[in-house]
């Protein structure tokens, strides 16, 4: 018996490594999904600049290449003034609803989790539009708009995580329908609130259902810090997310303290959440497509689905806004319409494989 | 290494551990034997630091509770009775998840921390289900992955709670007999909650029998495990057969009704 365990060890003893997060072809992969959605959505539009043309364009500004761009004063307008800062926005707003929803997930141990179906996205339109009815802080609110959308994320989350768990306990559909009772409460606010203001109303509306329209580079550099927060935060958590998966009783007992972290990586993802809403509205099912595209092609560990998710989710986010201007254009369809119409049958899908998830 | 003294624990309001005391020496193996709710797992998890509990439980000198949650994790792992399966998760990775103790707060598991894990796996005959899915191991082979776990922790104490219920008795002899040659080639102290009071006979070298969270008695087998403390806590009727091979058995009887007569 002794024999034939040391066979074994020594059979297995090739050399070791590490335990592999993100593979290279898959960073590979993720980082070409980025740029090419990101060439795409700057290349196409009510004029089309050309995918090429607009690859060069972006390399002449690349010192020391020599390479000189084709694009007249106009062409360059719309690409640098209008096209960049949406596309940049639909990367952050993707990247932070997809890690979002991943992060969720993980310290909920539920796989139906998402920022929209928590009550967190609800919350935050809810903190924001306060804001900008009321015009707290001038300027539309622009500047107070995360912090106030942030304010309401995490009461909607908080709110839908005490009712979940007073009402049933660990089962995975309670929190979801927890969930679903807030953002309804919080949304039928959000519009109250939203009716009141005859001036505003007009730009809610347009906000509140999902857009990624910018007024140029502003509201990218708004938004960037709390992008930059969030997702630091979550990735130093996602080995952490990966313990949590054992339950609360056996994490702790490895060692986690498992308040902190699940406050922490709750805050973090709220704080990806309210600052995509405060820009874009609201944006569904982001939080579920994509972290549930990741485990189904790259595994299932948070070490990969986490860093993954936000690049996925980002390039994700640039392609369905191409999608929602295009498809009946020059209209635009709002993005979380788009958004809803992928992800409703593919939430569908995950509800039923995951529907012995529970006690 | 390990002393309890005077140790109780309430949950809620109500005392489910009351003045309990023992001493553990480098490579003791003691079984807690009593019916349920008798406070068997709430004591394996006052000792892993996981409630509060007021009294003294030392581990090598140290008060528990004012150890850290990471500083406790190094020194106390524990099997829970029912263990989370993360079912997507493959066995090495899950492995790995006992080093955890050893990794700063956001690191992440080195090449060393693979070693350990695949050792951990090799010393309980699991090295060729490395990179199986949890989801797809039988009863006895995910108890073993779970036991790797707790190895790979590299802790000194070892807290089983029912570590067999869910197993044949094929399977339960198996973990029995690693836990066993563990302690043997490790110096592993082992505190187990078991259910299976011949097993807990057999392989622990001494027992505490709870009550209402009250010792009620301790010490070797055969002194604990006599009819009339079995009837008397357990409700149940057993005979204790001692066999020169098998060392004690209990065996569970028919109750007589109330005639004397054997029920048919």
């Amino acid at each position: 018996m002794a024999g034939v365990t040391g066979l074994r060890a020594r059979l297995s003893a090739r050399p070791e490594r590490a335990l592999r997060g993100v593979t290279l072809r898959w960073a590979v992969a993720a980082g070409l999904f980025v740029v090419v959605s990101a060439l795409l959505g700057l290349a196409l539009g009510p004029v089309d600049l050309g995918v090429g043309a607009v690859a060069r364009e972006v390399v002449s500004h690349v010192p020391l290449l020599g390479v000189e761009s084709s694009f007249s004063d106009t062409e360059d307008a719309i690409l640098w003034e209008l096209r960049a800062p949406r596309v940049a926005l639909g990367l952050l707003v993707g990247a932070m609803l997809a890690s979002a929803g991943a992060g969720y997930q993980g310290v909920f141990r539920n796989p139906l989790a998402d920022p929209y179906l928590l009550g967190a996205a609800a919350g935050a339109g809810l903190g924001a539009t306060i804001v900008i009815a009321y015009d707290v802080g001038g300027d539309g609110g622009l500047e107070l708009r995360p912090a106030a959308a942030f304010v309401g994320a995490m009461a909607g989350v908080g709110i839908a995580y005490l009712l979940g768990r007073s009402v049933g306990g660990r089962q995975t559909a309670t929190l979801i329908l927890a969930g679903v009772t807030v953002a309804s409460f919080l949304t039928a606010v959000q519009t109250f609130v939203q009716q009141r203001s005859a001036e505003t109303v007009q730009e809610v509306y347009s906000w509140i259902l999902g857009q990624l329209e910018t007024s140029g580079w502003t509201d990218v550099l708004i938004v960037l810090p709390y992008a930059i927060v969030s997702a630091v935060a979550l990735l130093l958590h996602r080995r952490l997310l990966d313990v949590l998966a054992v339950g609360d009783d056996e994490a702790a007992s490895l060692g986690i303290p498992v308040a902190r972290v699940r406050l922490l990586v709750v805050a973090a993802a709220t704080l990806g959440t309210a600052a995509a809403v405060a820009f874009s509205g609201l944006i569904a099912f982001v939080g579920i497509i994509v972290p549930h595209a990741v485990r189904l092609l790259a595994g299932t560990s948070y070490r990969v689905v986490l860093p993954l998710s936000l690049a996925f989710g980002g390039g994700f986010l640039v392609l369905v806004d191409l999608v929602s201007r295009t498809v009946v254009a020059p209209a635009q369809l709002p993005i979380g319409v788009v958004t809803a119409f992928l992800g409703a049958p593919f939430f569908a899908l995950v509800l039923r494989t995951t529907r012995t998830v529970g006690p | 290494m390990l002393r309890v003294e005077r140790a109780g624990v309430a949950l809620d309001g109500a005392k489910v551990v009351v003045e309990v005391g023992f001493a553990l020496e480098e490579g003791d193996w003691l079984g807690l034997i009593g019916p349920n709710g008798a406070g068997k797992t709430t004591l394996l998890r006052a000792v892993a630091g996981l409630v509060p509990y007021t009294g003294s439980i030392r581990i090598e000198g140290d008060e528990v509770s004012a150890l850290g949650r990471r500083a406790a994790a190094r020194r106390v792992a524990v099997v829970p009775q029912i263990p989370v399966i993360p079912p997507d998760a493959n066995v090495l990775e899950y492995v790995v998840l006992g080093r955890t103790p050893h990794l700063g707060y956001a690191g992440s598991p080195g090449p060393r921390d693979v070693v350990a894990a695949r050792s951990a796996l090799a010393r309980l005959d699991g090295a060729h289900l490395a990179d199986r899915r949890l989801g797809s191991l039988s009863g006895g082979e995910r108890q073993r992955a779970v036991l790797a776990r707790a190895v790979a922790q590299d802790a000194m104490l070892l807290l089983l709670d029912e570590p067999t219920s869910a197993l044949d008795v094929g399977a339960q002899q198996q973990v029995l007999e690693l836990v066993a040659s563990l302690r043997a080639d490790g110096g592993l102290t082992v505190l187990s909650a078991m259910h299976d009071l011949t097993h807990a006979g057999q392989y622990a070298d001494r027992l505490l029998l709870l009550d209402g969270g009250r010792e009620q008695a301790s010490g070797r087998p055969h002194e604990v495990l006599t009819e009339q403390l079995i009837a008397r806590h357990f409700g149940a009727s057993v005979r204790v057969v001692r066999d020169e091979e098998a060392g004690i058995a209990v065996v569970p009887l028919r109750p007589q009704i109330e005639s004397g007569q054997p029920v048919p």
